[in-house]
């Protein structure tokens, strides 16, 4: 029984990390982020890293690790708030490919994936969390119809994995004929997220497995790797907190020798870290435990989330004044958190499925 | 990462899961009724001991098993007693607290004594640290200790004193040193309940019992030679025993199981014909108190982990009395808001559910929140060895 981190995880979450610390310190995430825009520089030093192809099988050029060693990666770019796709491109769209591509789809798709070559998005929102200003695609004949919002990763993406109504998957080429993107401008600039909209557009069907266990796993997988970045979002803002009231004085004294601020510091410290422990589980029983795997992911979104929140507000207000300034750049994680608690389901929405999969509520 | 069991140690647990089905007709069935167990109690406290299954890293002159210490081990027990609803060895005071600390800091006549029989359930003893004026400041306590001839005589008062009113032996602070420094002035001291000059009063709180006591001491004589760790070292003495009842409290499986009460609850009981589990609000509420506890479930499993390994963990260790505790009391409140008016009926009114027991939790778990250092001593706690912040600056008298 071992409930922990290998020796080689950790040396991988630390060199993900002295990476970031090189290629995308703060001035870097805010050019980034002014621009809405992928710091491909970034990008490109974590695809070097191997990043990219962290879960794609080594027979297409991958690293085949599993999910925990990727929301070690995501909790490090939270902690960093790296303005670089990874979870819909480097996560949910490889999975999607492994479990239900065809072994021709996989040959021609996932070496480039695993290289950092090609970005996909993925467009599972209204599966997911339900439709929203009558979004929903309809397949038929090989032609996509109707529109999808909140796509993940956006921008710069070469191809898209995307639902539709009936749960199918399907590939979908970025500059596929009848195909219209929008940005979505969302609070948090360092990741991108879209709109497509889909007029008779041909798609590849993703159809070598059960799409919608597949659909499952993607969602699960993905409700991990946002509640990691959350962790190391959450994380860097409290390490903020703490050291900036470690320095700022007032009344004669550094704040944190107040009670009032130290005990804000330790409810953010432990709330935070059991969500750790809880990301870890989820994570690993997404390889290891199937029957635990859905609802620890569930739990690990959801309640990851509500902290979050609490962190980001209190965090904030430890730096008084200055944690509102744009100067400072603590909103790029703020917004990071912000943004992770509504993807993939806010939540109450994430707490309904939760509940449904124990039988506790009839699923919807 | 991995949570599956090597076979040393699923051949432990199917030891353990052998033993305790051969030995299913001695579970004892109660306390055995009274204030100090019963025989049966003891008898099953004794074969615990014997097999390993109680003290089991007590080193055998001292009345223990004198195993290896193993933590993994240590939690498949747990695990199998839970499991075969089996009376686990004996806890309390002076097995968790005062056995740890002689065996870290006591004489070797101390050892002798005292150990072997507080295992076996022989000797019940009461802890006298806090006091009506030394609460969080406990190093500023009060009771007085003053030399004279071969003994001590010591004068004040405890509060807070669980057990007292039927414990043979006491392990308390003292003030030894009036004229030093607070934390260096105090020794830790053993003595027997029924010395003379001792005046037990019972505590009602407002779950209706005395769960604690006041205990008052006038002229009370004891032999200088039972301190434990040397004079004027009671405060450091006093720590170690601190962190072993820390570790104790804001127990992970104990969320868990009412976690599963509740939801049994949730599933039975109705309103309006229909289960409280149909209502979206209540159920809402159960799901975020379930990730709570699986939090801390998988929190404690990587504690456990990192106790074998010696992995350091951070802050993370400082974080389980004040979460642990917090999350035992929203449970119990939730189960109330779960049984509505009937969660408010309360020692044996008609109606009445689970004998009051949420109610009673509610209450009780208020206090356990405040005691073993409260709320706001855990977050100084968390804030100052976990973040490095630090201390509030003493104030300086003009």
């Amino acid at each position: 029984m071992e409930f922990g981190l290998s020796q080689d995880q950790k040396m991988m979450q630390d060199s993900v990390h002295r990476t970031l610390d090189r290629a995308a310190p703060l001035a870097r995430v805010r050019e980034a982020a002014e621009a809405n825009a992928v710091a491909r520089d970034v990008h490109k030093a974590l695809a070097d890293l191997g990043v990219t192809g962290l879960l794609i099988p080594e027979s297409f050029g991958g690293a085949g690790l599993k999910l925990l060693d990727a929301a070690l990666v995501s909790e490090t770019l939270g902690r960093h708030a790296a303005p670089v796709p990874f979870i819909a491109a480097s996560v949910m769209a490889p999975l999607a490919l492994i479990h239900a591509g065809s072994p021709e789809q996989q040959q021609r798709v996932l070496p480039k994936l695993a290289a950092g070559e090609t970005i996909a998005g993925v467009a599972i929102a209204e599966s997911v969390s339900g439709t929203r200003d009558g979004a929903g695609l309809t397949a038929s004949g090989g032609k996509l119809n109707g529109k999808a919002l909140f796509v993940m990763d956006f921008a710069d993406a070469d191809l898209f994995v995307v639902a539709d109504r009936a749960c199918g998957l399907h590939l979908v080429e970025a500059n596929a004929p009848g195909l219209t993107k929008t940005s979505l401008i969302s609070i948090d600039r360092t990741r991108t997220l879209g709109e497509i909209a889909c007029n008779n557009t041909p798609a590849e069907p993703l159809q070598n497995g059960n799409a919608a266990e597949v659909l499952s796993r993607m969602r699960d997988a993905g409700w991990v790797m946002l509640a990691a970045d959350t962790l190391g979002a959450g994380w860097h803002m409290i390490d903020q907190a703490v050291a900036y009231a470690k320095e700022r004085k007032q009344f004669d004294r550094v704040i944190g020798s107040f009670q009032a601020v130290k005990h804000m510091c330790a409810e953010m410290a432990a709330e935070l870290e059991p969500c750790r422990s809880l990301v870890w589980y989820a994570a690993h029983a997404f390889d290891a435990i199937p029957a635990d795997a859905a609802l620890t992911a569930a739990h690990a979104k959801a309640h990851t989330s509500e902290i979050g929140r609490f962190v980001a507000r209190t965090a904030t207000e430890v730096h008084g004044g200055m944690g509102m300034t744009d100067l400072l750049g603590l909103h790029y994680w703020f917004k990071r958190i912000g943004l992770n608690r509504q993807l993939l389901g806010g939540p109450e929405r994430v707490r309904h499925l939760a509940a449904a999969m124990q039988g506790f509520a009839a699923a919807s | 990462m991995d949570l599956a069991y090597s076979a040393e140690y699923e051949a432990f647990r199917a030891e353990t899961r052998a033993f305790l089905e051969a030995n299913r007709h001695r579970f004892p069935s109660g306390w055995g009724g009274g204030n100090r167990p019963g025989p049966e109690l003891l008898a099953w406290q004794r074969l615990l001991i014997e097999h390993g299954y109680a003290a089991r890293t007590i080193p055998r002159e001292y009345g223990g098993y004198g195993a290896e210490p193993d933590v993994l081990k240590s939690r498949i027990i747990a695990e199998e007693f839970t499991r075969a609803r089996a009376p686990s060895g004996l806890s309390g005071q002076g097995i968790s607290m005062l056995v740890p600390t002689l065996l870290e800091v006591g004489s070797e006549e101390q050892k002798r004594q005292y150990i072997a029989p507080t295992l076996r359930g022989e000797i019940i003893w009461c802890q006298g640290y806090s006091e009506p004026g030394s609460g969080s400041d406990l190093a500023s306590l009060q009771t007085r200790a003053v030399e004279d001839g071969h003994d001590f005589v010591i004068n004040g008062q405890k509060i807070w004193t669980s057990t007292a009113q039927y414990a043979d032996m006491i392990f308390c602070l003292v003030r030894t040193e009036a004229e030093r420094a607070k934390h260096q002035g105090i020794s830790y001291i053993l003595f027997p309940m029924s010395t003379p000059g001792i005046e037990v009063r019972p505590l009602k709180t407002m779950t209706g019992h005395a769960e604690f006591n006041e205990v008052f001491f006038t002229d009370v004589r004891v032999p200088q030679e039972n301190v434990v760790g040397g004079r004027g070292a009671g405060w450091f003495v006093a720590n170690a025993t601190l962190k072993h009842e820390r570790g104790m409290l804001g127990d992970p499986n104990a969320a868990g199981s009412r976690l599963s009460a509740i939801i049994e609850l949730m599933n039975t009981e109705t309103v309006d014909g229909q289960t409280l589990m149909q209502n979206p609000v209540m159920r809402d509420r159960l799901m975020k108190l379930q990730a709570r506890v699986l939090a801390m479930q998988f929190h404690g499993l990587r504690l456990l982990t990192a106790s074998a390994s010696g992995d350091d963990v951070g802050l993370a260790r400082l974080i389980v009395k004040l979460e642990g505790c917090e999350l035992n009391h929203q449970l119990a409140a939730f189960a109330i808001d779960v049984l509505g008016e009937l969660g408010v009926l309360y020692e044996g009114s008609p109606h009445l559910r689970a004998h009051g027991s949420w109610q009673r939790m509610y209450m009780f778990d208020l206090g356990l929140i405040i005691g073993g250092g409260t709320a706001q001593i855990q977050k100084n706690i968390i804030s100052e060895r976990g973040l490095g912040l630090p201390r509030e600056p003493k104030l300086v008298r003009a």
